[in-house]
């Protein structure tokens, strides 16, 4: 069985004190040895921002990428194994600024990743400028009046893209996390881990006071029936004295697109045998032009 | 009367069928034992406007079109003044007397010109004798095809067996009524075939050839040396070896994605390559410049990726289905920061092949990206090649310092994925192996992946990805000679200039014997330095010729030997080189 421990790195974080990666990085350490799935039998793709520093802090195979695309990496390492399993580590700015497009084609397609998205609602380690997921209005280095744009809704957008797993969990409820991001890993398919999770140096507002004093699990909201999509859209938009964390929306599981590929039915790519051509095929090949 | 030497030009209006025609038309001459070039010209659109199809025939072997047109088939008016100049004289322009009326044909102060040439204006209802004899006068195209075939006294049944593949799947009255066509056709040219002094005959006792173009013969070479992942998302030309692969994946077991654009495309190729998948993406320069970043983030990880860059006129949109060579400085530059690259330009469609595999293993070796330079003209250029023309005998699939799961359970000390190594590739180990779990990123790093913002680990790390140069460098072909040993003039080229120039250099030779000689390079970065200053000793007066206004190898070659040319010949007007343009300017030149 493994635990915690199997999971631990020789860097030490470079976070600040207080910092909300602190949980998540234990949250996936522990869903992890959970699931018993083994440091090298996963690969964590992140972006660039201060918590896609993740896998240097811990023991996993992981790619650190550019900011914005470490989906598109992702949909690659799946396509060309998927006998490993690929889970996305990435800031609000990254999945949902610069990845936009990323992660709703990888919500449509139904590629079997985590994509775990540390939402601060703001930059981090470019330093406290807004994200598409702060509120309107906020004052920050490149919008000193005010933003003016609207925040992204990422529930609702994947829920909207097709996703057939939606969750949301808080940094500062470790098991919760933790049970959320290994239901995520169970879910064949796309699933997004959306993270609530405060910034104590550039986002102060959004404290753990803030978030103490109003999530709530939405397993313990009676009534809440995570397998209706429309009730989990309008759900997406709670957001004020209360706010809900857990499984929004579980579907039923749609085939995965790595399944659906016709070059892929032999099994991962990469286990295939890689050797030259035959003479049968090389005879075929030349018959297409003659 | 000449035989087995010309060339047709078929012009209509994008939704003519022109190409597809084209295409046919080069496969029913091979069949017939005849060597061709096929030419495609076309307009970014999809109905109306000009396209036409040149195909040039001859016993020898081609490896360039060329301006004169024996035969015109004129689908549309404006087919007509188009090329009228080009007709050679003795030559003809069969028009669609349907569509097409004769005041049209003639009220043009060049239709006199034309005449006293001895150009021949041959009137068919083209339209009307389809309609007749298909039901439709979409096969008017066909029909012309078998006026061709009467004119030039060239056998049908090569023609019909082509018919017969092609519309197979568009059932048996369609291939009928194309059958019914063309031989209306061909009793409609044999009437004025006496007139017409180039003819064709077929040579039975030639081996069967293939016909394809450069797109076909890069993507055969790619799939034989174990590409297994192509990713890209569509652009003219690029996207030819994009279909390639789509259309052959299943069978042979690769993966294919159509990207939601080219950022993505690269970087999910990255990710194939990083979990030990042989990646190519396939691409033209506008999508390459949306992939530069990440160009960058192979070159820091160190992953092996193939680009393949089917070039065409810039920037931006610029030409999007047309001919031009200047991304060659782009590829060359691109990405933030320093690293190993290497840029390989076949010029010919057996280097496209050859390319093709050996842009993998070179990768794989360097553990680096390795960039393919194509452009438009050699991705849709259809030659006649001999079965043997690739050799797939010779294809090798190597792997480099990859470690084998035996390597890695052998493994005594922590693995470390960025070793500091003499030749600068450091063993590479895929994820998956429990005594090989690393972080790789795009973050300067030590040895073990670990992100590092030391000093002398900064630059520990640039030496050993910049060393693999020194190994990289004897990988590469030096330039390639054609031509006499000593020539009053040698020319210098890349890429796709070779088949023009080629043509261009036998021409002097035969006017005058020593007259020219050529230097192709195929090979780019790391550039063949020693090869080439000594190739240059042997040269007397030297003339760069390539498809670009600013003159990039010329550049390189300087920067890189400190040499300059003698004189340039430039092409950048979205038309590819041809014998004559390079000949009329030689004389400008010398």
């Amino acid at each position: 069985m493994l635990t915690r421990k199997d999971f631990e790195g020789k860097e030490r974080p470079t976070w600040c004190p207080g910092c909300g990666n602190f949980g998540i990085l234990n949250a996936v350490k522990m869903a992890l040895a959970e699931q018993n799935i083994a440091p090298h039998q996963i690969l964590i793709v992140t972006g660039i921002g201060c918590g896609s520093k993740l896998p240097h802090y811990m023991k996993v195979n992981g790619f650190h990428t550019l900011h914005g695309r470490p989906v598109a990496v992702a949909t690659g390492a799946r396509l060309a194994n998927h006998g490993l399993r690929v889970m996305v580590v990435h800031g609000d700015g990254d999945g949902y600024g610069e990845g936009l497009s990323h992660f709703l084609n990888a919500a449509r397609r139904n590629i079997n990743i985590v994509d775990l998205v540390q939402d601060n609602r703001v930059y981090g380690l470019t330093r406290g400028q807004y994200s598409p997921t702060s509120e309107q209005g906020k004052r920050t280095p490149t919008t000193p009046e005010g933003s003016i744009d609207g925040p992204v809704q990422p529930l609702a957008m994947a829920i909207s893209a097709g996703a057939t797993f939606v969750s949301r969990g808080y940094s500062g409820e470790l098991k919760h996390l933790a049970w959320i991001i290994g239901e995520a890993l169970k879910h064949p398919g796309y699933a997004l881990v959306d993270v609530l999770q405060p910034c104590v140096t550039w986002n102060r507002a959004y404290a753990y006071d803030f978030y103490n004093e109003r999530v709530y699990k939405l397993e313990d909201e009676a009534g809440y029936d995570p397998t209706d999509r429309t009730a989990a859209w309008e759900k997406a938009y709670e957001w004020g004295e209360r706010i809900p964390i857990g499984i929004f929306y579980r579907g039923e599981p749609l085939p995965t697109y790595e399944e659906q590929v016709p070059g892929l039915k032999a099994g991962p790519l990469v286990e295939q045998p890689l050797e030259k051509l035959r003479p049968e095929q090389i005879e075929a090949l030349q018959a297409e032009y003659i | 009367m000449t035989t087995n030497n010309m060339t047709f030009r078929l012009g209509g209006a994008a939704g003519d069928g022109v190409e597809s025609s084209g295409a046919g038309l080069c496969q029913a001459l091979a069949r017939g034992g005849l060597h061709v070039f096929g030419l495609p010209d076309y307009y970014s659109r999809i109905r109306g406007g000009h396209n036409f199809f040149s195909v040039r025939v001859s016993d020898q072997p081609l490896y360039s079109h060329e301006e004169p047109v024996h035969l015109l088939l004129a689908l549309t008016e404006e087919t007509i003044p188009r090329h009228r100049d080009k007709i050679v004289n003795g030559g003809a322009i069969v028009y669609d007397s349907s569509q097409i009326s004769p005041e049209q044909v003639a009220g043009n102060a060049d239709y006199k010109s034309a005449l006293s040439r001895g150009v021949q204006f041959l009137p068919v209802p083209l339209s009307e004798m389809a309609k007749e004899k298909a039901g439709t006068e979409l096969a008017r195209n066909t029909l012309a095809l078998g006026v061709a075939a009467g004119l030039t006294g060239f056998d049908l049944e090569p023609m019909e067996s082509v018919i017969r593949q092609n519309f197979a799947r568009k059932g048996q009255a369609v291939v009928d009524g194309n059958l019914a066509v063309i031989e209306a056709g061909y009793r409609e040219g044999q009437k004025y075939a006496a007139d017409f002094p180039f003819k064709l005959e077929r040579r039975p006792d030639a081996p069967p050839r293939m016909v394809l173009n450069g797109t076909d013969a890069f993507s055969l070479g790619a799939l034989a040396g174990g590409c297994r992942f192509v990713a890209g998302y569509p652009m003219t030309p690029g996207s030819l070896a994009l279909h390639w692969f789509a259309a052959r994946a299943a069978k042979y077991g690769v993966a294919i994605k159509h990207a939601e654009d080219e950022i993505a495309a690269l970087n999910m190729a990255i990710g194939a390559g990083y979990v030990g998948a042989r990646a190519m993406v396939p691409t033209s320069g506008g999508g390459f410049s949306l992939m530069v970043e990440a160009l960058g983030l192979a070159g820091i990880t160190e992953i092996p990726v193939v680009i393949y860059n089917a070039q065409r006129p810039g920037p931006a949109t610029g030409l999007p289905t047309r001919q031009e060579q200047s991304d060659l400085l782009f590829m060359l530059h691109a990405s933030q920061g320093e690293f190993a690259r290497f840029i390989l330009a076949p010029g010919t469609h057996e280097g496209c092949f050859v390319a093709g595999w050996r842009a993998l293993n070179l990768a794989d070796k360097y553990q680096t990206p390795a960039l393919v330079l194509s452009d438009h003209y050699l991705a849709v250029a259809i030659r006649t090649l001999e079965l043997d023309a690739f050799d797939f005998e010779a294809v090798e699939i190597e792997r480099g310092e990859l470690l084998a799961q035996e390597d890695l359970d052998a493994l005594e000390e922590p693995y470390l994925r960025y070793r500091l190594t003499p030749s600068g590739v450091s063993p590479r180990a895929v994820p998956g192996h429990p005594k090989a779990v690393y972080v790789s990123t795009a973050n300067e790093h030590d040895e073990s992946g670990a992100i590092s913002e030391e000093a002398a680990n900064r630059t520990a790390q640039v030496d050993k990805r910049m060393r693999k140069m020194e190994g990289m460098a004897r990988e590469v072909e030096g330039p390639s000679w054609y031509g006499p040993e000593e020539a009053e003039l040698t020319f210098l080229c890349w890429g796709s200039t070779y088949g023009p120039l080629r043509e261009a250099v036998d021409r002097l030779n035969e006017k005058q014997s020593g007259r020219a000689n050529m230097l192709h390079f195929s090979a780019l970065h790391p550039f063949p330095r020693e090869a080439t200053e000594a190739a240059l000793q042997r040269t007397k007066r030297t003339i760069m010729v390539e498809g670009n206004a600013t003159g990039q190898l010329e550049t390189l070659l300087r920067a890189r030997t400190g040499r300059a040319v003698d004189g340039a010949i430039h092409r950048y007007d979205g038309r590819a080189f041809t014998p004559e343009y390079i000949l009329a300017r030689v004389s400008e030149e010398v």
